[in-house]
């Protein structure tokens, strides 16, 4: 709250007051409805100042927040999907509606994927764009998130990633649910190389992505509010036919039910991630430790 | 003449309330069969039966959906839709499996993991999960046949296999074709439409390389004629497991890994714009 106060916007000049107020100098809380200064949401991580409600973050946003500067390397940027089953009709035409993502999230897909550092400690990072078709896991998703598995188990370092998603990409059929088991295959190898996984869930995340990797692994972190579940909330609704609880499949309705193991806000994540990795780092880092020794770790 | 069927036709006939259901293949299946019960955490849920049998000489645990042939057994074992406690029950069994070296059968037949309140608050993604990363490693064979309805994230919960096979008019679906329509295009009742879209069928699915093998059935569907299907079925599992049973737990382990691996079509921005060229 005290950010708040202290960046207050600056009263306006007369030459800008002439100008045209962009769309974007105010952002409306979806929450609460509280206006904020575009600059000083930004500042705060796009957290409200007034409700705490975390709005949305891009993939390069997250890379952004979280890697040390100038760290992170992208990889795998080139994969596209393609229109395997032959959605070719006029009004559901996937090759363009593809075209379209691409254009206006300016990545090949959902995933961004790389190399990089959080306060000095090497990880792997697989990030969800959810603007890129709701974040929906389909071939390009599953072989980024393996390929960024299999990378971490290689280089020996932790495997973090951010998952924002709606489920399976139905477009891609029955290819898209078996992503779920490519990436539970690729784990087993960081496992074998003795690497922590660190999920964080962030809202929303449904379906085949928490059915699957970002529900398996060994941390499993949440922002404030955020919606996590298996079926979304409409098809539970219809199936009971009554309405749910508002606090029904948030990440501290999941930290009652023993489901996740923290709920940590926006801006204290980059430190509670660089935490984590330190402490998975100093049992590899001790190559004498009997108990490394003991399970055949190379 | 069956091949005439079209993919909405399969739905029906891989719904059919007279196809046989898991139990009838188990029993038949097995020389004798032991079910057990429960998750030792919550509760049995009959959704989902386990237990030990012994195939063709040998024990192995078996699992599978299971709907009932009644409205009343429906009611009791929803629809053959699992809660976490059902999967929880199956992975007990794969890591029994596991224990005793025994392979897995299993049967996949489920319009979809349950969604309600009770589901999501006992952790149903957490189950299903943790079944794909458990069957991912498992170091057993593992055989998973669809025989009606393989219906999304809760069919998989029990179908990473080393082999995945599909009697000839049962369907495997991302989402059922209801939902995949509503998703699609905002209206579940275009599901024949989506049951053709979404590539659902036997057939299809081994045109892409996701199952292994499709077993006949008689003409018209395994309801008109159980024993035949049942018996076609267990000479494909009993073929898929010898092969299996050559090889040693790190070369299953391989091939395991190297099929999901390969799971997916994709290609580079370049090849798209050659591709688009062209």
């Amino acid at each position: 709250m005290k950010d708040f106060f202290r960046r207050a916007p600056k009263p306006q000049t007369s030459e800008r007051r002439d100008q045209q107020i962009p769309d974007n100098v105010w952002v409306k809380c979806q929450k609460c409805g509280e206006l904020t200064y575009q600059k000083q949401f930004q500042d705060a991580l796009k957290v409200c100042p007034k409700c705490g409600h975390h709005a949305r973050m891009s993939a390069q946003e997250w890379i952004a927040l979280l890697m040390d500067e100038g760290s992170f390397i992208e990889h795998d940027v080139d994969l596209q999907s393609r229109d395997i089953l032959g959605f070719v009709s006029p009004k559901d035409n996937y090759e363009a509606k593809l075209d379209a993502m691409i254009q206006k999230t300016g990545s090949n897909d959902v995933i961004i994927s790389g190399s990089g550092m959080i306060e000095g400690y090497p990880l792997e990072i697989a990030v969800c764009n959810f603007d890129f078709m709701g974040g929906s896991m389909g071939s390009v998703f599953g072989e980024k998130v393996a390929r960024a598995t299999e990378r971490a188990a290689e280089r020996r370092v932790g495997l973090v990633t951010i998952n924002a998603s709606g489920g399976a990409r139905m477009h891609e059929g029955l290819f898209a649910l078996m992503q779920m088991a490519k990436i539970s295959v690729a784990l087993t190898r960081l496992a074998q190389a003795r690497q922590p996984h660190i999920s964080l869930m962030v809202d929303p995340c449904y379906g085949g992505v928490s059915a699957s990797y970002a529900s398996v692994a060994d941390v499993i972190l949440a922002e404030p509010g955020a919606h996590i579940g298996f079926a979304g909330p409409r098809v539970i609704e219809q199936t009971i036919r009554q309405k749910l609880p508002p606090e029904f499949q948030t990440a501290e309705f999941l930290l009652d039910h023993g489901m996740i193991d923290a709920v940590v806000p926006r801006p204290d994540m980059r430190a509670a991630l660089a935490r984590l990795l330190r402490l998975y780092r100093v049992t590899v880092d001790q190559p004498n430790f009997a108990f490394n020794q003991v399970a055949g770790h190379e | 003449m069956t091949t005439t069927l079209t993919p909405w036709d399969k739905v029906q006939i891989a719904r059919h309330p007279q196809r046989p259901h898991s139990l009838d293949y188990i029993r038949a299946l097995c020389d004798d069969f032991f079910e057990f019960h429960g998750d030792r955490r919550q509760a049995d849920d009959q959704a989902i039966v386990c237990g030990l049998g012994q195939f063709d000489g040998i024990s192995a645990v078996i699992m599978g959906h299971q709907k009932g042939n009644d409205t009343k057994e429906n009611l009791r074992r929803h629809f053959g839709m699992p809660h976490p406690e059902g999967y929880r029950k199956a992975l007990r069994m794969l890591r029994h499996a596991e224990k005793f070296g025994f392979p897995v059968i299993t049967l996949i037949d489920t319009p979809g993991a349950h969604p309600s309140m009770e589901a999501e608050q006992r952790g149903q993604a957490q189950a299903i999960a943790q079944n794909l990363v458990v069957m991912a490693d498992l170091k057993v064979p593992v055989v998973a046949s669809v025989i009606g309805e393989g219906g999304s994230g809760g069919a998989i919960a029990i179908g990473v296999a080393d082999r995945l096979l599909m009697l000839e008019h049962s369907v495997y679906s991302v989402a059922s074709p209801e939902a995949s329509a509503a998703i699609l295009w905002r209206d579940s009742g275009k599901a024949s439409e989506a049951a053709k879209a979404m590539k659902i069928t036997a057939q299809d699915l081994y045109e892409f390389n996701i199952i292994d093998e499709v077993v006949p059935e008689p003409e018209g569907g395994a309801h008109l004629d159980a024993a035949s299907t049942i018996q076609a079925l267990n000479a494909a599992i009993r073929r898929h497991l010898h092969e299996l049973c050559t090889l040693d737990v790190p070369q299953l382990l391989e091939q395991r890994y190297a099929k999901y691996r390969a799971m997916g079509v994709y290609r580079s921005a370049q090849e798209r714009a050659v591709a688009t060229e062209a």
